[in-house]
Order: structure tokens, then C-alpha cells, then sequence
């Protein structure tokens, strides 16, 4: 975490201070170097905006839905790999940080959410604006507590920024009571804060590493299959995973939460595995004889049908969280470490045993052929933009920009992450484990306030990004200039898509009869309107979506039917992808009963 | 360049066919607000299946409380179970009395028996056998208080049904393992 020293010794002199406990909050946080937070105030959190408001070294942003907050807060951290802080008063303040809170849980994303609380001599009265915080976020954040003593208070503040940011990252909760916020206590510097209990393993043990290297000696037909943890172990793991890369030889795939942490432009790069992956990718993770798993926790998007999942490979694993190892697939060898360190320690094994680079070329041969199928292929516009092409122009026009792209959730987010492409991590923020539709709008309002310079998108659903319309809102108040790039026809596509593979074209309420008008509605919000229906006005329209200075608001008519394709679909394995077209009976009686 | 002996893929084992084992888990927690409710949770939120479960402070100085927990599952489902355990932030430790082949494990039980004439009697002598203590009596009834294994308890209430078993209290199996060594 970056702290400058001359605060730290500023922050320093603060140990064994008396103060309140909103100003414990307010110092505990600039002590852990935050410099930006996310939040709505409230009956409960008035004493922390207090302490807030003659607090000039903190951003403080203010949204329109505490939901807004958790997912802007998540944005900023996965975007800088720091922590994101988002502050929410009492009762439905809280509940409405509970998605946030459980999207970040579930992509591992560090996070601190303060709530404010009833006091506490009315906790259990079912006081105005009361709820069981701690018991509601129990089971969807990595941590949380209800803090009842103003001299606990500090002492949680650092334990929770500790356990947000270390071992395999995730939400964290401070729940305090308004009367704790009011009291005068006693103020304990990050330092004098341990937790003996809680001491996740970082390196890896050396068996393990040797074991790896001697399975990768011998591969022929081997796999890297990275995920979200290469990029939530820092920058210099998708250093070393470039090095391993390139002393190996090996093809890199990843998950959608690993994009760009190895290059796309790189002729090892296979593209993303999974439902919606490149059938080069799938299927080298189906007939691999070795799969070095980064960061990656064998999703079910990712491993399709289990029994039939790379059934000739031996399985490395290297994952900081040992309950995932052997939780879906059986592995070989797990390697419980930071990716970082884990990829270090081969890169090193590696070098040191003065290994050739092993002749792939057979392998590679045979990708080639995987590729040469193109499957991202798709129609020529006809008449109506395409969205992949609306992406690949959106893509062009972007890439030798100092661009972040985040999206909500659904074929709008698949094709993003077919046709756009990157080569730096941090780069890409989308909601992947919990699938939060409403994501992608608040998340770039997160990122635009820790990059203020540079151009933040979110490729958009009309359907998405409606659940979150209001941070446009926020967006223009705190001059953010975000794009919201929206994909607009005017179907949930993906439940569209699956309606007619699944339930024989039944559109059981996927088809939003009564549109906003996008332009108006920016127009309506002080932010910049933006509409284009026609394929050879699209990239005139994007520049000047670029070329705006403040928030734009682009809405892009495509295709209504067009399908995400390829795909796995449901039950079936990686070597098995719908191509082209969706023939209606591809899906099995068991698949059909998977989501 | 010679091959290492590396074992096959564990891909190949079959774990559908496994069958479900019961073991006795001894957790030691932080003793803070809620950390009950986070093992609780986690058993109910993941469908792991609870038997017994008791929980009580065992250092008061050090603030650890020692939750003992009765589970059944496949091998693999074991092995999740302690490993999601140890991500539950108070967790410090989990250990698995049944696998480590030295644990011992009691449960105690308060039971009434109430009757007059030769059921009372009968209930009186197999008491003794079990060495279960009377802790009440009235003319009517006793409460024997018995500890043991748990097997040993359900066989006391089995004999007790016919002479006039009236209500069973039992605290769950509390373990520990043999030797000098804690933990």
C-alpha cells in the first residue's frame, strides 16, 4: 500500500491519541493510505461525515445508491490494486452494500465498507433504520464486525484493511454503532495491530515447486490457465507469468477475470477459456497433457461438464486459498501460495536447472489448426451494427489510448471480452463470480476517480446498465468523464439467447417494451447523449464519445437477435462448442437443469 | 532424459461411489461475538451436515473457545469442510479427532425415567450397569446423569424407553486426543 513517509510519521504521533470515533475512522483510514472513498450519508454515519467534511487529503465521493458505492469502490481497487472503502449508514444503507459486498467476495476483491449503526443501547429494538448488518453480511464477506467499544474501534480499522488486502483478498465490514462514532477513546496506530489467528501462507513449500517443474520437463502438450488471482497478487506476478512464458514456451490462457495479465497481442496467447471462450483455448484445455492452473479456481463456466474436463492431463494448481484445491477437479500437484511467489519459485527452478525451452511445435501445430477455425468470426453487417463489431471499432479506436474498460453482465460482457483486447491486467473490471448486472457503471465511476486522466468505459447493456442509471448522476457531480458504451437491443440478450436454446424460443419477459431515451436521459442528467444506428457512422460517433470532455452516455443500436457465440453449452465439455449457429436441440435433458 | 515417477492423474479416481464417514472435528476459535454463528453458517450455507456440535470458552485468558462438531461426508467433502473452516478469519485451528486415531471422545446426558414398582427397579439396575448416577428422585422418577461414548448413551435411552423414559438432555461429543501434546 502506498503511504507517503511524511504522513506516516504524522500518523505515528497519532498512536495513544484521544479522540472520537468518527475521527478515529477518518485517520485510521488516511493512515492506510486511502485517499479516495465511495458513500452516502445517513442518520448513522453523520459523526463520520463530520469528521469528514474538514478532512481535505480524502476523495470522498458521493453516489446515488450505496449499491453505486460498493461497486465504484471495487472498480477503484481492482483498477490500482489498492483497497476500495465505501461507507453507508444504518439498516438500508446497509442492505443495499450487500451485492457489492458479495460480488466482492466472490471475485476476491479487496474492500472495507463502514456502516453506521443504531446505538448501541437500541440494537435489537428494531430501531428506525436498524438491521442485523453483521448477521446479513456474515456469510457473503471475507470478515466483519460490530465494533461496541470506541477503544476497539482503531484497532478493527487496521485488523480489517489487513485482512481485505492479504492472503486471497475479499470485502470487509465495520459495522459502528452512532454512540461509538460520538465517544472519546483511545487511538492505536496500524503497528501495534497483529491478528495470531489469521497467518495465510504465502510461499510455496519447495516439494511442491519441484514436482511442478518435473511435470513441466516432461509436458508435451502443456497449458497455462490463469485467472483473477495473477492480478490480485500485483503487477509483478503478470511479470513473472510473462517470464515463465517465455522460458517455457508454453500457451497461455485465462479466465474472465484474468484478462491482461498476459498480452493478447502475444502468438502464445490462446484467448479466454470457459462458456463464451475461444475454441482454441477449450480445446487445448481439454486435450493438454499438462494444466498449470494461476490463480484460478475451476469455475463452472470454465470447466463445463466435470467428468469430461481434460481427461488426459495431469493438474498443477497454484492458489492462495487452500479450500480451493480438490473443491471441483482433483489436481496433482497444489501449490498453496501467492501467485507471485509461486511463479517466482518456478521461474527460478526453471533457470536453475538449465532447462531447453521443450519442443512444442506438434502442440502448436495443432492449436494453429484450433485457430484457424476463427470462431469469433461473425456476420458482416447487415444493414444493422453487429455488437462484436460495435466492440472490435470501440477496440481500434481505443487501444493506443491509456483506456479501462469495465462492463455490466451479459452477452454484452462476453463479446467485450472476446473482441476487446488487452495487454496490461488492471485494465479490465467486470463482475465475474457473482455476475452483478448493474456493475459496470458505478465500477467505471470507481476507476475514473483513481485515473482521472485516462479514457474509462463501460461496454453497456440497455438492460444492465439501467439497474445503476443513477451514478450518471455522480458521474457528472464529481466531473468523472465516463462512457457508457451501451449495446443496445433492446432484449436481456443472454436470457434471450438461452430462452431460445433452452425453452424453445419462448421470450418468457426478456423484451423491454418501453425503452428510456438514452440521449434525452444523459441530457436530462447534465452528461453528453450519443446515438448511432448506422455501421458506417460508428467510428466518426465513438471519437466524439472519445473527444468529450465529461461523461457520455452512447447509445448503440445493434442487432437484436445476435448470439454470443461460441459456446460450451450447458453439460456438454470444451471439446464440444456450438460455432456458427444454434441449432435448438444441442442441450441434453441434464444440461438443460444447469444455470 | 529419465522420467520421474509421478504419480497418474488423480482425474481418474471415481469419488461418486465413496461413501460417507463420520468424524469428530475439534475447532478452536477466537471466542469473538458471531464466530458460533460463522461455523454454523458455513456448514448451513455449504450443505455439510451436523451431528453434534458444543461449544464452550476453554481460555478465558487467551479468549479461545474449543467447538466440537460431529459431521458425515465423502473423503473429499471432509477435506473441504476443514479447509473452509481455517478461511473463517477466527479460526486458529482444526483438528480431526476421528482421522488422528488417538482421540477420545465423551458425551454426557441427563435422562428421566419416571415409573412405580418393578419398572423403577429395573431402570435403578441398569443404571448401575451403566454406572449412570442419580442426580433427582422423587417417588416417581429419577434423573441419572451417564457419561460415555455416545453409542453407550443411545443404548441407556433404548433401555430406558420401555420403563418409562420421559425426557433425554445431552450435550454433543466433547474430544480430545491422547499424549502429552495439545492439539
Amino acid at each position: 500500500m502506498d503511504t507517503h513517509t511524511l504522513s506516516d510519521q504524522a500518523q505515528s504521533s497519532l498512536d495513544g491519541a484521544r479522540m472520537t470515533g468518527a475521527e478515529m475512522v477518518i485517520n485510521a483510514l488516511r493512515e492506510q493510505g486511502v485517499d479516495t472513498m465511495f458513500g452516502y450519508p445517513g442518520g448513522a454515519v453523520l459523526p463520520i461525515y463530520d469528521a469528514l467534511y474538514s478532512e481535505p487529503s480524502i476523495q470522498h465521493i458521493l453516489v446515488r445508491h450505496e449499491q453505486g458505492a460498493g461497486h465504484a469502490a471495487e472498480g477503484y481497487a481492482r483498477s490500482t490494486g489498492k483497497c476500495g472503502v465505501a461507507l453507508a449508514t444504518s439498516g438500508p444503507g446497509a442492505t443495499n452494500m450487500v451485492t457489492p459486498i458479495a460480488d466482492a467476495m466472490m471475485d476476491s476483491i479487496p474492500m472495507v465498507v463502514i456502516t453506521g449503526q443504531v446505538p448501541t443501547h437500541l440494537i435489537g429494538t428494531d430501531a428506525f433504520q436498524e438491521c442485523d448488518t453483521v448477521g446479513i453480511t456474515r456469510c457473503c464477506a471475507k470478515h466483519n464486525y460490530l465494533v461496541t467499544d470506541v477503544n476497539d474501534l482503531a484497532r478493527t480499522l487496521h485488523e480489517a484493511f489487513l485482512i481485505a488486502t492479504s492472503g486471497r483478498p475479499g470485502p470487509v465490514v465495520i459495522d459502528i454503532p452512532k454512540d461509538v462514532q460520538f465517544a472519546t477513546g483511545t487511538y492505536i496506530g496500524k503497528q501495534g495491530v497483529n491478528k495470531p489467528t489469521y497467518q495465510p501462507k504465502t510461499e510455496p513449500s519447495e516439494h511442491a515447486i519441484r514436482d511442478a517443474l518435473d511435470m513441466m520437463a516432461t509436458a508435451r502438450r502443456p497449458v497455462f490457465y490463469t485467472g483473477g488471482g495473477v492480478i490480485n497478487s500485483g503487477t509483478e506476478a503478470s511479470k513473472l507469468l510473462r517470464e515463465l512464458q517465455a522460458a517455457t514456451g508454453f500457451p497461455v490462457t485465462s479466465t474472465l477475470m484474468g484478462l491482461g495479465a498476459f498480452p493478447a497481442s502475444h502468438e502464445d496467447w490462446l484467448g479466454m477459456v470457459g462458456m463464451h471462450g475461444a475454441y482454441e483455448a477449450n480445446n487445448a484445455m481439454h486435450d493438454c497433457d499438462l494444466m498449470i492452473c494461476v490463480g484460478a479456481r475451476f469455475d463452472d463456466r470454465v470447466t463445463g461438464k466435470i467428468s469430461a474436463f481434460s481427461p488426459g492431463s495431469r493438474k498443477i494448481h497454484i492458489d492462495i486459498d487452500p479450500s480451493s484445491i480438490n473443491k471441483i477437479i482433483r489436481v496433482d500437484v497444489p501449490i498453496i501460495a501467492d501467485c507471485k511467489a509461486a511463479l517466482q519459485a518456478l521461474l527460478d527452478g526453471w533457470k536453475a536447472r538449465r532447462l531447453p525451452a521443450p519442443d512444442l511445435s506438434d502442440w502448436k501445430a495443432q492449436i494453429a489448426k484450433w485457430r484457424a477455425v476463427d470462431c469469433f468470426a461473425y456476420p458482416e453487417n447487415d444493414g444493422a451494427i453487429r455488437p462484436q463489431y460495435a466492440v472490435e471499432r470501440l477496440y481500434e479506436l481505443t487501444k493506443d489510448r491509456d483506456t479501462y474498460i469495465s462492463t455490466e453482465v451479459g452477452q454484452h460482457q462476453m463479446w467485450a471480452a472476446q473482441h476487446y483486447h488487452f495487454e496490461e491486467p488492471n485494465r479490465w473490471m467486470t463482475s465475474g463470480g457473482l455476475g452483478t448486472m448493474g456493475y459496470g457503471l458505478p465500477a467505471a465511476v470507481g476507476i475514473q476517480a483513481a485515473h482521472r486522466d485516462s479514457v474509462v468505459i463501460d461496454i453497456a447493456g440497455e438492460a444492465s446498465v439501467q439497474m445503476v442509471m443513477q451514478e450518471v448522476s455522480t458521474a457528472v457531480q464529481h466531473k468523472l468523464p465516463i462512457k457508457v458504451f451501451i449495446l443496445n437491443n433492446e432484449w436481456m440478450g443472454m436470457v434471450r439467447q438461452w430462452q431460445e436454446l433452452l425453452h424453445g424460443e419462448r421470450y418468457s419477459h426478456s423484451y423491454s417494451e418501453s425503452l428510456p431515451d438514452f440521449v434525452k436521459l444523459a441530457e436530462a442528467y447534465g452528461a453528453h447523449g450519443i446515438r448511432c444506428d448506422d455501421p458506417a457512422e460508428l467510428d466518426a460517433k465513438i471519437m466524439e464519445m472519445i473527444d468529450h470532455d465529461g461523461p457520455v452516455i452512447f447509445d448503440c443500436m445493434v442487432e437484436k437477435a445476435e448470439n454470443c457465440l461460441p459456446m460450451i453449452p450447458s453439460g456438454a465439455p470444451h471439446n464440444q462448442m456450438i460455432l456458427g449457429r444454434i441449432a435448438g436441440d444441442e442441450i441434453d435433458e441434464a444440461g438443460r437443469k444447469m444455470v | 532424459m529419465t522420467r520421474e515417477p509421478i504419480p497418474a492423474s488423480a482425474y481418474d479416481m471415481d469419488h461418486a461411489e465413496e461413501v460417507e464417514e463420520r468424524r469428530t472435528l475439534a475447532v478452536l476459535v477466537d471466542n469473538e461475538p458471531g464466530v458460533l454463528g460463522r461455523v454454523v453458517g458455513l456448514f448451513s450455507a455449504r450443505g455439510y451436515n451436523i451431528e453434534s456440535l458444543t461449544v464452550a470458552e476453554v481460555d478465558r485468558g487467551k479468549h479461545r473457545s474449543r467447538i466440537t462438531i460431529v459431521t458425515t461426508g465423502t473423503a473429499h467433502m471432509l477435506e473441504q469442510i476443514e479447509a473452509q473452516l481455517l478461511r473463517l478469519v477466527p479460526v486458529a485451528a482444526v483438528i480431526d479427532i476421528t482421522k488422528s486415531k488417538r482421540g477420545v471422545e465423551r458425551e454426557l446426558a441427563l435422562v428421566k425415567v419416571a415409573g412405580q414398582g418393578d419398572p423403577r427397579v429395573e431402570a435403578l439396575r441398569i443404571a448401575e450397569i451403566f454406572r449412570a448416577r442419580v442426580i433427582d428422585t422423587t417417588n416417581e422418577s429419577f434423573i441419572f446423569e451417564i457419561t460415555g461414548a455416545s453409542e453407550k448413551i443411545d443404548q441407556f435411552c433404548e433401555l430406558m424407553e420401555p420403563l418409562g423414559l420421559v425426557e433425554v438432555s445431552r450435550t454433543g461429543v466433547l474430544s480430545i486426543r491422547r499424549g502429552k501434546d495439545a492439539g
